[in-house]
């Protein structure tokens, strides 16, 4: 629905009080990410810890979702158990589409329900269900017994967590209708904080398109730039799992927790050879012609008698890097299996790879021993890291609940702190350079998708930090934009400011097409305010020793260029973050 | 007269793409329901799509239940659908056989005229515009107005 405020739910689980209201800020803060941070400020309890049960966990979608292709994603937003700090995550599946024809832009949740619960959403239905018997199970079984529960299939998502969600473990991942994920930081275990198992939001609503044939006419042009360009042909084809080739031969592929960055070995786990051997077919978030995501299967036998039974199995760059290439495992199918194992726990892959190579690195070097791993691990062992990641999950001992707190938490405790492969949160798989680690580091979600940090590694020699700073401000800021859409990112290329203004323009948000660049600067700022306003102190940010270790296609990591661009970004961060300074020196 | 059929609903992704061609260009609408064509999970994701759209029966049931008139039989399969003439009754519903009419919160219903706009926009090319013969119940003519919704 097209309106120039926004419809959000309020749920207090604690009450179970539902309240819907209109909220000014369209023309300020857009949707999206812009809207996440603004309900933050409304609803987040900066002073407290991330587990109070009036700390809200938000859910916002964007002005044009629905309305155009690849305007598919949700923001996530709440305050993180890894850092006790803001953190947003970004999910796609049919969640964006769900809330739309729910007709809320945004849903927050506060309180804590009694007993473990699924909270479901309609545009006629709010209703909070006792599901406690579903609480210990995986994913897997929540997921299917949860679409026989309630109505909607096909046209509605489910939202749910596993057992590392339920233990709150800072690694715990929330799914959305099983192959997309609000994946870090901890998401997963803010539901689990507030004993809710699941979301379900029936997309049952419907809206007037707008009038006249100007939307309809933009609506094929972007739909036809979407399909009929080779545009997207990188994430229709090989989807993103194409990079594990491409870092690898420019040596910037991370590999037995960053020891290396190229190895012939990692054939055995490239887009290639998971498109050739293991990919069973494609599917797509729902508003989204492209279709990236990539499923491929793993049959197992598991009777002598030729009795086999297979699974399917969403897989994507990161997690190949993080349960392959990061700890040696060099087959697509050994992958798919630890993918499988973590998906069912609902661990988020990337930091539960991640964190297993720092452990086995440790092990090797007899800083840790079997007494806490459990498992002997060792690059390239599928079959103890299928068992370790279980381990991390459920919290086994007293070295795996410290260690799904974070890898720097299990290195403050055992040492190890140098090799410990954290930017801010696990590394993503990509090490292009000096540039592409700060801005991990420092970014607002710790994700490679902040700010296009990587690229700026590729481009020729004869950066100067002053210029990679203005590059990762201005990156971030056209990003942000995008995720208050809230688009895809994978659509950037196409998503031009123009076309996103005429896009707005067609469905009635002229105002807001008017004043993109300031709207997106405020975005930028208001995220940044709330971040650096539940402690995150980025000047305090530091690099580990093991990211100037590495040598790429460009040779030994620029330490100098390193940190200077990291103060310097850290200085930026804290100017974006103080707005009213901001304000001051623009006027003055 | 060419009807919609879903010869390669294999290769569905779920995106979608159809039922939101369909309301937008048909229904003037933003929906995922308010379509002649809808795309439900077969089980959940893990096992694929299946579309709930029209079969073009002929005779249809839903057109010798409607009460009106507002629904027609359309020239080798499917209905004309005449909006204005239509009191809501949803007994169209119950007759189809295989849940191809959607009936909305207010009563109305949604079902595929086979005008196939919706084909263009899978990217699979899961869907089809075709003249189809099934036996008795063949479709010859060619050139015949197709069942547009009229309001």
């Amino acid at each position: 629905m097209i309106r120039d405020y926004f419809r959000v739910l309020l749920v207090n689980l604690s009450t179970g009080q539902r309240t819907i209201s209109d909220i000014d800020g369209r023309n300020t803060v857009a949707g999206g990410s812009g809207l996440a941070a603004m309900l933050f400020g409304k609803y987040g309890l900066p002073g407290k810890p991330w587990d109070d049960p009036g700390q809200p966990l938000i859910f916002a979608i964007g002005p044009l979702t629905g309305y155009f292709p690849l305007m598919s994603k949700t923001v996530c937003a709440f305050k993180s158990p890894y850092h006790d700090q803001y953190a947003e995550s970004h999910g796609g599946g049919r969640s964006a589409l769900s809330l739309r024809f729910a007709d809320f832009d945004a849903l927050v949740i506060i309180g804590r329900v009694k007993s473990p619960s699924a909270l479901i959403i309609g545009s006629r239905r709010i209703d909070l269900e006792d599901v406690h018997y579903l609480w210990g199970t995986d994913l897997q079984v929540a997921g299917r017994i949860l679409r026989r529960m309630f109505p909607g299939s096909g046209h509605r998502t489910i939202l749910r967590i596993g057992p590392a969600g339920e233990r709150q473990s800072p690694m715990a991942c929330i799914s959305v209708d099983t192959y997309r994920h609000f994946g870090r930081l901890g998401g997963g275990a803010v539901m689990g904080s507030k004993n809710l198992k699941a979301i379900m939001i029936h997309g049952d609503g419907s809206f007037p398109i707008p009038e006249g044939d100007e939307y309809v006419k933009l609506f094929e042009k972007v739909h036809t730039e979407m399909t009929d360009t080779d545009m997207m042909s990188k994430y229709h084809n090989l989807g993103t799992p194409g990079n594990v080739a491409i870092m690898n031969a420019i040596k910037a592929l991370p590999l037995r927790n960053l020891q290396a960055t190229t190895d012939q070995a990692t054939e055995g786990i490239t887009g290639e050879r998971f498109a050739d051997v293991a990919l069973l077919r494609n599917a797509a978030c729902s508003g989204c012609p492209v279709g990236c995501i990539h499923i491929g299967f793993v049959r197992e036998r598991f009777q002598k008698e030729n009795r086999y039974i297979y699974r399917q199995i969403s897989y994507d760059h990161e997690l190949i890097f993080a349960v392959g290439s990061m700890i040696g495992v060099m087959d697509c199918f050994e992958v798919l299996k630890l993918i499988d194992v973590a998906e069912k726990m609902g661990l988020d892959v990337m930091s539960a790879g991640v964190s297993l190579a720092w452990a086995t690195e440790a092990f090797s070097k007899g800083i840790i021993t079997e007494k806490e791993t459990l498992v002997p691990l060792a690059f390239g062992n599928g079959t103890s890291y299928q068992t370790a990641l279980h381990h991390l999950a459920i919290g086994t001992n007293e070295f795996y609940q410290v260690l799904s707190r974070g890898t720097m938490k299990a290195a403050e405790r055992y040492g190890g702190g140098d090799f410990a492969c954290v930017l801010g949160q696990e590394m993503a798989g990509y090490a292009t350079g000096e540039t592409f680690f700060v801005s991990q580091a420092l970014g607002l979600r710790h994700s490679h998708l902040d700010s296009a940090g990587y690229s700026y590694d590729q481009k020729p020699k004869g950066k100067t930090i002053e210029n990679a700073v203005k590059f990762l401000v201005q990156d971030e800021q056209g990003r942000v934009l995008l995720t208050s859409m809230v688009a895809c990112l994978f659509a950037r290329s196409v998503y031009t400011d123009e076309l996103l203004a005429n896009c707005l323009k067609s469905v009635g948000y002229g105002t807001l097409a008017e004043n993109m660049t300031q709207v997106s600067k405020e975005i930028q700022r208001l995220r940044w305010r709330m971040r650096v306003g539940t402690g995150f102190r980025p000047e305090l940010v530091s690099i580990p020793k093991r990211f100037t270790e590495i040598t790429t296609w460009k040779g030994q990591i620029d330490s100098v260029f390193l940190n200077g661009l990291k103060d310097q970004y850290a200085s930026a961060i804290l100017a974006l973050a103080a707005p009213e300074m901001n304000k001051l020196t623009e006027s003055g | 007269m060419k009807i919609l059929i879903t010869p390669r609903m294999e290769r569905c992704i779920g995106c979608h793409s159809c039922s939101l061609a369909c309301a937008r260009l048909v229904h003037k609408s933003l929906s995922w329901d308010t379509a002649g064509i809808r795309i439900r999970s077969a089980g959940g994701l893990s096992t694929g799509f299946e579309a709930r759209t029209c079969l073009a029966c002929d005779p249809a049931p839903c057109v010798r239940v409607c009460p009106t008139g507002a629904y027609s039989q359309r020239k080798n399969g499917g209905v004309i659908a005449r909006k204005k003439l239509c009191i809501r009754c949803g007994d169209c519903v119950k007759a189809c056989p295989v849940d191809a009419i959607y009936l909305d919160a207010s009563g109305e219903p949604y079902v595929c005229i086979h005008c196939g706009k919706c084909v263009p926009y899978c990217p699979h090319d899961c869907l089809e515009h075709a003249e189809i013969s099934r036996g008795g119940f063949a479709a010859e003519k060619k050139g015949e107005e197709t069942g547009e919704a009229q309001s």
